[in-house]
């Protein structure tokens, strides 16, 4: 279960890894849920093999439900969640969970944020209450934004800044998406960073952390009816309060190929080509998002696959291809495959080697034994998911904050397994046209390192001047 | 977007934790004189084998270097019967998951598969053919090379890896820790080193295997001796041991690249696998600056300052003395006074050691969470892996708790002083004003 560094997910498919033999009775037989008089929804899987459990706290609110000028909130809240309440001062929420054993992080994603703790199943009550305790206390101390703000800026510089390659990734987002939110980075912009408040955050923590707008899941080895009953004592004595409404963002058609460059330092050139493409809308009824997915995994779900066969063996244009699609999103898909040219090639016989390998599937299809192969990864998967309580905690909770249901888990599994060949060459003559198609490249630029330093500082100090 | 994430490769195999474990760990020497260590649990229809040789890049002769990583990663390019091609559309077909790769000491084959026979027989079988069949095609070969150089220049504008090679080039002059492959030493090789180099270090007493999951202990013998039984033969003037580094010196080294934060490690040799103070080092070390969001480096770094988004410091125990070291990354401009923070932090951890309410601290959450670094068949492989390769007892997980729970602060401070010395410490600033 490969965790997708960019936005802390798991990757669509093997959120969907959950199989046809595996048999969803055996899944649905030990998942329990429950809704709390306030809205919150409660899902709890048993699972005995190991005297541990996770505890997470999902809320649907990410950076998708952000707007211009305070980008980053999200995740600025997410770290000062950390930070504090009347009864749990700064830093302690961390000492506790440390003091029993466990482990805690959060992640913030474009479509939810969430919370996590991972202890001993005999300690399952402690961090419980202590999450609840920071669904509704939050401190928001002035002193302790000041400087998490700094925190928060270093990790873009880490994260973002300094690595060619994200920073590709945010400027096509910024250009692929024009009116949905998806456009925004998770992370936030610099200067909206520099220029937020602990006001911004406490009225994102006001309108959004609330139990109707959470999911709380539990997997390890408890008793479901006791997780109920503990949540019923913590979470349960939160009132619930009405939520904003959530604006629905309807991204314009596009209707024309877009191109953008990014110069950073690197050596090897980057190609990065994106598709709009459907969201899993109805789980039940939707047919082209399980398509693409099998597509996906017979362009890249092997060693031996379509593209690293055609291109980095074959071929040999590329060093390394990478597919990408996620449907199970609040918002639109993309189909993004990226790649980078062998020297001696150059990134327009890679993108031609590309559209060869996507056009050979629209004009011929793809065989039985290449889908017989996705399925056998798939059906594998789903059994080796099930050696961590944490992949399992992510699914639920993904699933349920997503929209889904965690139950939707076996039918999506289930409807992977029905797309035909019919349908993944109808998908693949479909869907990747030049007017819904976004290409960005890295070009390289030299580590001259004296002279990139002074272009730097000269960058630097115009942005300083400019905000005077 | 996790608030940290700093725990490195190396620490995954910190053998940190405690309770009991579910099932005991199994071991025996095959006639071949390979190490296997077994956990037999049937929970899952899941077997997880792992095969490691004194084949890392340590071992690399110091003119290819790179030679020992370019091994291990063609053995599944096309073995026994099959092309590559074949290898890796017959994993898919069968949904198992073949890996390969070379550490500093160690060289590792991985497998995880389904546990049915079919599945299970037809898994294996790759394995033992990547083992002691592996083809090192020419064109192969030569196509992977160019790859693999095209993507080292690519690393090497990247300043956390600029950093750290100048790192352990600083701390480790003159021994094998310390080379670092180039496009000039991954050119030089030819497949006929890969293949020497296999020929030599892939034998059955070099190697040592940890088994986890749904097999009966007869199984899992039989499975050891079908791994092992057509491995190259044993080469008795092959090195097996590694010379221990020299002390280093305190010094800077200076790194220049336009990046927007400074990359700084701070470090040198300290601990060795088999030392009696592992333990003791690595109890305190969570203290320090292993223990996440509660270190004393995280407190001073990141939260009072604000310089930080990730600050940790590691042992990494290896065959002889393997690192210390302290990492963080922060603006450029602000490199020094996180230095002197860090320099401080640690300077007064190594005078007065842990206090009792800190290493208590520390024991409840290595002791008391144990079970966390066991609980599934994936974490237990990985542990298994470290035990066997380094021949630690088999009661080493069993104990672990009740050793970090013996340990006295002076214990620590005695180790820590023992294994860090201000004067020895080489500073690496990359990217700092």
């Amino acid at each position: 279960m490969r965790l997708r560094t960019a936005l802390g997910l798991i990757p669509l498919l093997s959120a969907l890894l959950t199989p046809t033999w595996a048999i969803s009775a055996e899944n649905n037989d030990n998942t329990f849920e429950t809704r709390l008089p306030n809205g919150m929804r409660v899902v709890v899987r048993e699972d005995h093999r190991a005297p541990t459990a996770v505890q997470m706290v999902w809320y649907r609110v990410g950076s998708i439900d952000e707007h211009d000028g305070v980008t980053g909130v999200a995740h600025v809240t997410e770290h000062m969640m950390f930070k504090g309440t009347p009864s749990v001062g700064p830093g302690e929420f961390n000492r506790r969970v440390a003091a029993v054993g466990g482990r805690d992080n959060a992640f913030t994603s474009t479509d939810y944020t969430a919370y996590f703790q991972q202890v001993p199943a005999s300690q399952l009550k402690t961090v419980m209450a202590l999450e609840a305790d920071r669904m509704r206390h939050l401190t928001l101390d002035p002193d302790g934004y000041s400087k998490e703000i700094q925190v928060i800026m270093e990790e873009r510089r880490m994260r973002t800044d300094d690595q060619s390659s994200a920073r590709v990734h945010e400027a096509m987002n910024a250009v692929s998406w024009q009116a949905h939110p998806y456009r925004r980075p998770v992370i936030g912009w610099m200067s909206d960073l520099e220029q937020m408040t602990v006001a911004d955050v406490r009225d994102w923590y006001r309108r959004w952390y609330v139990p109707n707008n959470a999911t709380l899941v539990v997997v390890g080895d408890v008793n479901h009816q006791q997780v109920f009953g503990l949540a019923r004592q913590t979470y349960g004595a939160i009132p619930a309060r009405a939520l904003p409404e959530r604006k629905q963002y309807e991204e314009p058609v596009q209707t024309g190929q877009r191109q953008l460059d990014v110069k950073a330092p690197a050596d090897l050139p980057l190609l990065v080509m994106g598709w709009k493409a459907p969201r899993l809308n109805d789980p039940r009824k939707d047919v082209d998002p399980y398509a693409l997915e099998m597509l996906a995994q017979i362009l890249d779900g092997h060693e031996a696959a379509r593209l690293p066969t055609a291109l980095v063996r074959e071929q040999q244009v590329a060093v390394s291809v990478d597919t990408s699609y996620d449907s199970t999103n609040r918002g639109p898909g993309m189909f993004v495959l990226q790649a980078s040219p062998r020297p001696g090639h150059t990134v327009a016989e890679l993108e031609q080697a590309i559209r060869g390998a996507l056009a050979e599937v629209a004009n011929k299809g793809v065989t039985e034994q290449e889908l017989a192969r996705a399925r056998s990864q798939l059906r594998a998967s789903e059994v080796y998911k099930k050696d961590s309580v944490m992949g399992q905690a992510m699914e639920i909770g993904m699933l349920e904050t997503l929209g889904y249901g965690w139950q939707a888990s076996p039918l999506m599994l289930d409807k992977l397994n029905e797309v035909t060949v019919a349908d993944v060459q109808r998908v693949a003559q479909s869907y990747f046209k030049d007017d819904q198609l976004t290409i960005a490249r890295l070009v390289p630029q030299p580590l001259d390192a004296a002279e990139l330093t002074a272009r730097a500082k000269r960058a630097e100090a115009v942005q300083a001047g400019g905000r005077h | 977007m996790k608030r940290l994430l700093m725990m490195s490769a190396a620490m995954v195999a910190t053998l940190v934790g405690a309770q009991a474990i579910a099932a005991p760990v199994q071991s025996w020497t095959t006639e071949q004189g390979t190490r296997v260590y077994f956990i037999e649990t049937h929970t899952l229809p899941i077997v997880d084998v792992q095969i490691s040789f004194l084949a890392g890049s340590a071992f690399d002769p110091s003119n290819q270097v790179g030679l020992a990583s370019m091994t291990a990663s063609l053995l599944d390019q096309g073995a026994g019967s099959r092309n590559e091609k074949e290898m890796a559309e017959t994993l898919a077909d069968i949904g198992a998951q073949l890996n390969t790769g070379a550490g500093m000491d160690s060289a590792t084959v991985s497998l995880r598969t389904l546990s049915d026979p079919d599945r299970r027989t037809a898994a294996v079988g790759l394995m033992v053919d990547a083992l002691s069949r592996p083809h090192f095609d020419g064109a192969v070969f030569k196509r992977d090379q160019a790859r693999s150089i095209a993507a080292l220049k690519e690393a090497l504008t990247k300043p956390q890896v600029l950093s750290q090679r100048a790192y352990m080039a600083a701390i480790y002059p003159d021994h094998p820790y310390g080379r670092v492959v180039t496009p000039e030493s991954m050119a030089s090789l030819s497949r006929t080193d890969l293949e020497s180099f296999w020929r030599q270090h892939y034998s059955a007493s070099r190697a040592s295997i940890a088994l986890v999951g749904d097999l009966t202990r007869a199984e899992a013998e039989a499975l050891a001796i079908q791994l092992t039984a057509s491995l190259p033969a044993d080469q008795a003037d092959v090195p097996r041991g590694l010379p221990k580094p020299a002390a280093t010196s305190a010094k800077v080294v200076s790194v220049e690249h336009p990046a927007s934060q400074a990359h700084l490690l701070v470090g040198m040799p300290s601990v060795a696998r088999d030392d009696p103070e592992q333990i003791a080092l690595q109890v305190g070390n969570y203290t320090l600056g292993g223990g996440g969001f509660v270190s004393l480096l995280t407190k001073a770094v990141r939260e009072d300052r604000g310089y930080a988004y990730s600050v940790y410091s590691y042992f990494d125990p290896k065959l002889v003395d393997g690192p210390f070291t302290i990492g963080l990354e922060t603006k450029r401009a602000q490199a020094d006074d996180a230095l002197k923070v860090v320099n401080s932090v640690l300077g007064d951890f190594l005078r007065r050691g842990p206090t009792a309410v800190q290493l208590k601290a520390a024991q409840d959450n290595i002791a008391g969470g144990f079970a966390l670094r066991i609980d599934s068949n994936s974490k237990l492989a990985a542990n298994l892996g470290v035990m066997a390769f380094y021949g630690l007892p088999t009661d080493w997980l069993e104990k672990y708790p009740e050793r970090v729970r013996a340990l006295t602060p002076e214990a620590i401070r005695t180790a820590f002083q023992k294994h860090v010395k201000p004067e020895q410490l080489v500073t690496v600033r990359t990217a700092a004003d």
